[in-house]
């Protein structure tokens, strides 16, 4: 029986991280493209165009991967977590369903007629179907942070008899306190790691003394968007999200500080250290007084409790996986904003395209946003553990009773296969097109 | 409300079929009768812009079922596992053999994405008449062993086959003689399915000859469907008894059996988008008739232990289902309308859409 739930949240977790490396991109990278699009309706100037059109190139490859690493997550709700699925399929089942109707047919439909359709179309109707499958990708996303924010903060339902979840108040399910900032924090990361691909490729391309025209172009746009983003992931959204977690799952707080006891007139901010769950410290700690304590509640002093005060059945199961995703998260977005202001300054100066370390920076920064989003996420989901329903229902009671771990680990097997395989794919054809560059005027 | 339910979910996919079906179908005339890059042009450039919206059409089913039948998602998605996650792994194979086979202009490397887009359609053809197969002879639900359950009563696990083949032995596999009879038939539908939609979407010089195909092979489906009929009674004693319980139903059959008959004149057409007409009318008939026969059943028992489980039993409650049928009211609106703009923007003749070219 445990190693059987091992094998489901395994495979739940891989096939989950890796589909996520596509939407991330495709969700900011829309936006990015529908920018490209309307700038060029604005000042005619052809480059824009053709910015468009490299990017679409790369957003198309994107989102087929996206689709294809997608379809095995709703599935899985079913193949692997069926006792969750049949308890609480009433209420997610809603949100779920709603993402294939509303945003599913909107982005598929309109991305054929963006991508084959400018001749057909004109460039007015063509920026608007750009337009509807940005739409379409961000109410998708919105749908599944609603799903996800009912997981964390259950709202609107009621338990049976049988232990079922009937929903009882659709409003609910969108009003939920968890939603809006969980998803304006989510979607600015995925504006983040969009802006800084564009801008890794513009470095690429001026460093590469090619392309030289569409390497400022894209260095300077993803410079902008990656300042704001970054400031807008951390704050107000960020702090949004972590006052939520401090103020309906106090011992997740706890564990993703690495705070293992209370401590009396306000608590320290850790910056470094290595969980010892053994002694319950941290060894090797760095930490400033009281800074946690006035980023929590705007006071030096304010008590935040550790995870001692709370029973060890309701600890986090993965307290030390949790506490680093958590901290590799906050330091990457730290180091965003820096590396964003720098570049910033630089830009308004007018000094950006010739200040070489910059460029390079930016070009080896490309990787660690999607390494941000991805323990972003590891933070949400390790911090609901043990729950699927936090509170109401341990993941140890949602996985399917019938599909025996070796059946599990056969699929999981397939699966490391096969999306090694997309994962390679994707790499080589998304360098080749990056390599021959966006093309002038191409009609 | 639980009826109404049932009612959207079967329409979704009949329409599911017909959509992604001339999809699949495409794929097995690609693998079989397209020699020349011209005609493979021709049928990708056919289903290019459409492909990915028709999948949605599956996805979106399943969020009705997870959403309107819980109990029932739950019990088959976990019960058919295995062949669930082969569907999913060749749904991967076909998407990216059709995407990324015009990436690089190598002869092996479209080789090779030919031959995934095409024999993974060929097996995902096989693959959902077996699960039509398996609906419809019922599963060992609880998992009786020796008059026993092994699992809650709606639970039940299947291999891929069992020693017998056989749909009548005690544990049943997903493959036995029946529901590989099913995935035949489910091949040949679709072969001719996506034969009309080529011959509809395209001046392909591939046209007259898929004509001839059609024409053929309706005779082996005709054949197929005849021998289905005539073993239906060994998942069912009493095959027809829905149909003389309730005469109305029989218009399924009937709407069956005018696409097929209608599919014998394919010679004659003069509009091109009639043949693709009558293979759709065999597919949602034969479906709907399908599931009309075991209804209202949606997956039944081959126990007696353990009773069937029927739209009412596996249903989520009122509230959830009626609160539903407004955003779904205006989101099936807003589908047409996409469908709508979608299908006249690229209607006509599709040979000079250029898919795939980069």
């Amino acid at each position: 029986m445990e190693d059987m739930l091992f094998y489901d949240r395994m495979q739940f977790a891989f096939t989950i991280t890796f589909h996520y490396l596509f939407p991330q991109l495709t969700m900011g990278l829309s936006l990015l493209i529908v920018y490209f699009k309307g700038k060029f309706l604005y000042s005619k100037m052809e480059k824009y165009n053709d910015a468009a059109k490299f990017w679409m190139k790369i957003f198309a490859l994107n989102f087929a991967m996206g689709v294809v690493t997608g379809i095995p997550m709703e599935f899985q709700f079913g193949t692997n977590w069926a006792k969750f699925s049949e308890l609480t399929g009433g209420i997610i089942g809603q949100t779920l369903a709603m993402e294939g109707m509303f945003s599913f047919f909107l982005e598929s439909s309109f991305l054929g007629l963006f991508l084959f359709g400018e001749k057909l179309l004109g460039h007015k109707l063509h920026f608007l179907t750009g337009f509807l499958v940005f739409l379409g990708s961000w109410a998708s996303g919105y749908l599944i942070i609603a799903t996800h924010s009912w997981m964390q903060y259950p709202v609107g339902y009621e338990i049976l008899e049988n232990g079922k979840f009937v929903l009882n108040n659709f409003g609910a399910l969108f009003s939920n306190p968890w939603l809006l900032p969980s998803y304006l924090h989510n979607q600015a990361a995925s504006l983040v790691t969009s802006s800084f691909v564009v801008a890794a490729i513009g470095a690429f391309y001026l460093l590469n003394n090619k392309h030289h025209e569409f390497g400022k172009l894209f260095v300077k746009t993803g410079v902008v968007f990656g300042l704001i983003s970054s400031l807008l992931v951390a704050f107000p959204t960020g702090d949004l999200v972590a006052k939520n977690v401090v103020k309906h799952q106090p011992a997740t707080f706890a564990a993703m500080e690495g705070i293992f006891e209370t401590e009396d007139g306000g608590s320290e901010i850790v910056l470094i250290g290595q969980p010892n769950m053994l002694e319950k410290k941290l060894d090797n700690k760095i930490a400033v007084p009281n800074i946690l304590s006035f980023l929590t509640y705007q006071e030096w002093d304010a008590q935040i409790k550790g995870l001692s005060e709370f029973d060890e059945s309701v600890h986090p199961t993965n307290v030390p996986g949790l506490y680093y995703s958590y901290h590799i998260m906050v330091g990457l977005g730290t180091i965003f904003i820096g590396l964003m202001l720098l570049a910033s300054v630089q830009l308004f100066r007018k000094k950006l395209y010739q200040t070489k370390w910059i460029l390079w920076s930016l070009l080896f920064m490309l990787p660690f946003p999607y390494i941000a989003n991805t323990t972003g996420w590891y933070t949400a989901e390790l911090g609901r553990q043990p729950w699927l329903v936090y509170n109401l229902l341990r993941t140890a009671d949602g996985a399917s009773p019938t599909v025996s771990s070796g059946n599990t680990l056969f699929t999981l097997l397939g699966f490391i296969g096969l999306y090694l395989l997309l994962g390679l794919l994707f790499l080589m054809l998304a360098g080749k097109i990056i390599n021959k560059g966006p093309q002038l005027n191409q009609h | 409300m639980e009826l109404f339910w049932y009612i959207v979910l079967m329409t979704m996919l009949a329409v599911y079929v017909i959509l992604d079906g001339y999809d699949f179908g495409a794929g097995i005339i690609h693998l079989f009768f397209a020699k020349k890059e011209k005609d493979k042009k021709a049928i990708t450039n056919a289903i290019g812009p459409f492909w990915d919206a028709n999948e949605v059409w599956l996805i979106a089913s399943g969020g009705v079922l997870f959403f309107a039948f819980p109990t029932l998602y739950a019990s088959s998605f976990s019960g058919f596992y295995l062949p669930l996650m082969m569907i999913l792994w060749l749904l991967i194979f076909r998407a990216i053999g059709l995407e990324l086979r015009g990436q690089i202009h190598n002869k092996m490397w479209e080789t090779i994405w030919d031959k995934a887009f095409g024999i993974s359609s060929l097996l995902l053809a096989l693959f959902f008449g077996v699960a039509l197969g398996n609906v419809v002879r019922g599963v060992n639900l609880g998992g009786v062993v020796d008059g026993v359950s092994t699992h809650e009563a709606h639970y039940f696990f299947l291999p891929l086959w069992n020693p017998t083949f056989s749909p009548q032995a005690e544990q049943l596999g997903i493959l036995d003689w029946f529901t590989v009879l099913l995935g035949v038939v489910g091949v040949v539908a679709l072969t001719i399915h996506g034969a009309n939609w080529i011959i509809f979407k395209t001046n392909s010089d591939l046209n007259e000859k898929l004509k001839r195909v059609v024409f053929n092979l309706n005779f082996v489906l005709l054949a197929l469907v005849v021998i289905s009929l005539l073993v239906w009674h060994v998942i069912e004693p009493k095959p027809f008894h829905n149909f003389l319980d309730k005469p109305w139903l029989w218009i399924f059959p009937i709407i069956t059996f005018i696409g097929l008959f209608g599919l014998f004149k394919v010679k004659s057409f003069q509009k091109h988008g009639k043949g693709f007409l009558f293979s759709s009318l065999f597919l949602a008939g034969g479906l709907a008739s399908t599931v009309a026969s075991i209804f209202p059943k949606v997956l039944p028992s081959t126990n007696s232990i353990n009773p069937d489980l029927t739209l009412y039993n596996v249903a989520a409650h009122e509230y959830g289902l009626s609160v539903g049928v407004y955003w779904f009211a205006i989101a099936v609106v807003l589908v047409a309308i996409y469908m709508v703009i979608q299908y006249r923007v690229f209607k006509g003749k599709m040979d000079d859409v250029g898919y795939g070219e980069h």
